[in-house]
């Protein structure tokens, strides 16, 4: 039982929250979470709408303060960069814009735009007026000026709301294949379960702000909680794509000490991650 | 044939000051639709003519104070309170204006042209009147060329561009402090009534021939100016009540434009 739960404690931590909570006018909307956010590994966060998905995914970006516990980031030198995609995007018909321009406002980065433009294929939209895209097309978009920072972290708010099942697909896909050239960590919100589940390293199922459970999507769809809330039948069995379940890392070219591929069974619970990081 | 004697000619050179500022700054003001916002900080500024009666300090200074801190209140409240945008500005731009009123009023042995300060007296500027104007007008086209990067950002998607490191709040802060000078140089142009009209029209009669945001500011800028020349004229010609005029001006333009090329013109390719 060493293998990937060993390989997820060489990578470094970038996030830890511990315990926190987020009140709104009396109202909990989060409650005693415990999370570490992994170089390398995408975890994603289900449950019904309400569940606290995406004020989990604030907190861990800076965009609100925890009311209680704490959030360290754990970088040395200087702030973590974060790849931001938003739920919502309304696109302002009144300010005249190209794709190309809306990209580069991430900020000076020449060296990664051709990569950035390359990996989400968005080349041939950079003329156009921003207004112009289509749901998913934005999405690509929103994701190249993410990853223009050359991002330690992705944040991806519900990346595939309105997007065919295809687009989904290959959005997901995606994603995988960009932690895996990266290394970078990425954070999911989603709601569309059978999905998000097989493209994941780890799920964390939120239910009324609280983690119902967590652990390996495999795993999780067979826990109890999961089943209550979701039904037994979702899973990565009917996912329309699913990444080879391999441990993510050995598919890295800078990993290569990584050779481990039990990683499901082995990383259920994320309190085996390393301590001994340099927090802050 | 008309002659342009100095009076004209300090009026268009005034006029023609306050579009160049009023573009790209107006632009900014429609892409974050913030044309009430304006407004209310315009109607706040007959308190701070109030004020500079009262403190017998320059009036423009008492516009720029009382602007100022309305636009810093107004980001405050709207921050930390969550209240209903239109609301609250509906109140203080009509409450501010009546207190305005009725401090004036209360005012004894002060004599106030109200109607040129409702409507602008553009007539009347003198040469410390262009200092004002161009001076003033230097300091915000500066001041917004240094946040013009980040404050786009924001106006876009405030929470990416936060997520981006942009620093949101002193760049809004930046913004309605050039608001409030803006609107304490317009204020002798075209008044406490029709400044909010400089800033939108212009820039809403752009849209429809820019590209690009840069595009849209300097176009705006143009349709100032036309707006500007094509008011004085008409007001010296029929004998017409300047600030308006130049306001049913650059309407008529933007009437035109929009006959011409559609609302968003820009925005309806794809």
């Amino acid at each position: 039982m060493v293998t990937a739960a060993a390989a997820l404690r060489s990578e470094p931590v970038l996030i830890r929250a511990t315990g926190v909570g987020v009140e709104y006018g009396g109202r909990a909307l989060l409650n005693g979470v415990d999370l570490d956010v992994v170089a390398g590994r995408i975890t994603t966060f289900v449950g019904n709408n309400g569940a606290g998905k995406s004020t989990l995914l604030r907190l861990l970006i800076g965009l609100s303060e925890p009311s209680a516990g704490r959030i360290e980031r754990c970088v040395s030198g200087g702030r973590l960069r974060i790849g931001y995609v938003p739920q919502h995007f309304a696109v302002d018909t009144n300010l005249p814009i190209s794709v190309r321009r809306f990209i580069a406002l991430a900020g000076k980065v020449r060296q990664q735009w051709a990569e950035a433009i390359a990996a989400t294929g968005v080349e041939s939209l950079l003329s156009q007026p921003l207004q112009s895209l289509s749901g998913g097309e934005l999405r690509r978009v929103l994701l190249a000026r993410a990853l223009l920072r050359r991002p330690q972290l992705l944040a991806l708010d519900e990346p595939a709301a309105g997007l065919d099942v295809r687009s989904q697909g290959a959005l997901y896909r995606l994603i995988g294949e960009l932690r895996d050239r990266y290394g970078c960590a990425v954070v999911v919100v989603s709601h569309d379960l059978n999905l998000v589940m097989a493209a994941s390293d780890e799920v964390l199922c939120l239910e009324q702000g609280r983690v119902a459970c967590r652990g390996a999507p495999h795993s999780v769809v067979e826990h109890p909680e999961y089943q209550k809330l979701f039904g037994a039948h979702l899973g990565p069995e009917t996912a329309v794509f699913s990444h080879a379940h391999t441990d993510p890392h050995t598919q890295s070219s800078d990993l290569e000490d990584h050779k481990h591929h039990k990683h499901h069974e082995d990383h259920e619970d994320h309190e085996h991650c390393e301590r001994d990081v340099d927090l802050r | 044939m008309l002659i342009f004697d100095e009076l004209m000619l300090f009026a268009l050179v005034a006029g023609c000051g306050l579009a160049l500022v009023a573009g790209p700054l107006g632009s900014f003001v429609v892409w974050r639709r913030m044309a009430y916002f304006g407004d209310t900080l315009a109607h706040s500024a007959l308190l701070g003519i109030a004020l500079g009666f009262l403190l017998g300090i320059d009036l423009n200074l008492g516009i720029l104070v009382v602007c100022a801190t309305m636009a810093v209140l107004l980001v405050t409240l709207r921050r930390r309170q969550r209240l209903a945008s239109d609301t609250v500005l509906g109140i203080l731009a009509h409450s501010s204006l009546s207190l305005g009123m009725v401090a004036i009023a209360f005012m004894e042995g002060v004599r106030v042209d109200l109607m040129g300060y409702l409507f602008g007296d553009i007539l009347a500027v003198g040469v410390s009147d262009l200092y004002w104007i161009y001076g003033g007008g230097a300091v915000v086209l500066a001041v917004l060329a240094a946040i013009w990067r980040p404050l786009l950002a924001i106006t876009l998607h405030e929470e990416l561009a936060r997520v981006e490191g942009v620093r949101v709040l002193p760049v809004q802060l930046a913004f309605m402090g050039l608001m409030a000078l803006t609107i304490a140089l317009a204020m002798q142009i075209v008044g406490i009534l029709l400044v909010t009209s400089m800033l939108i029209i212009p820039a809403a009669a752009a849209r429809a021939f820019a590209q690009t945001p840069e595009q849209m500011a300097v176009i705006a800028v143009l349709c100032g100016w036309l707006a500007v020349l094509a008011g004085l004229l008409a007001s010296f010609q029929w004998d017409l009540p300047t600030g308006p005029a130049i306001v049913v001006a650059a309407t008529l333009l933007f009437a035109v434009v929009t006959l011409l090329r559609g609302p968003v013109a820009g925005a309806a390719v794809r």
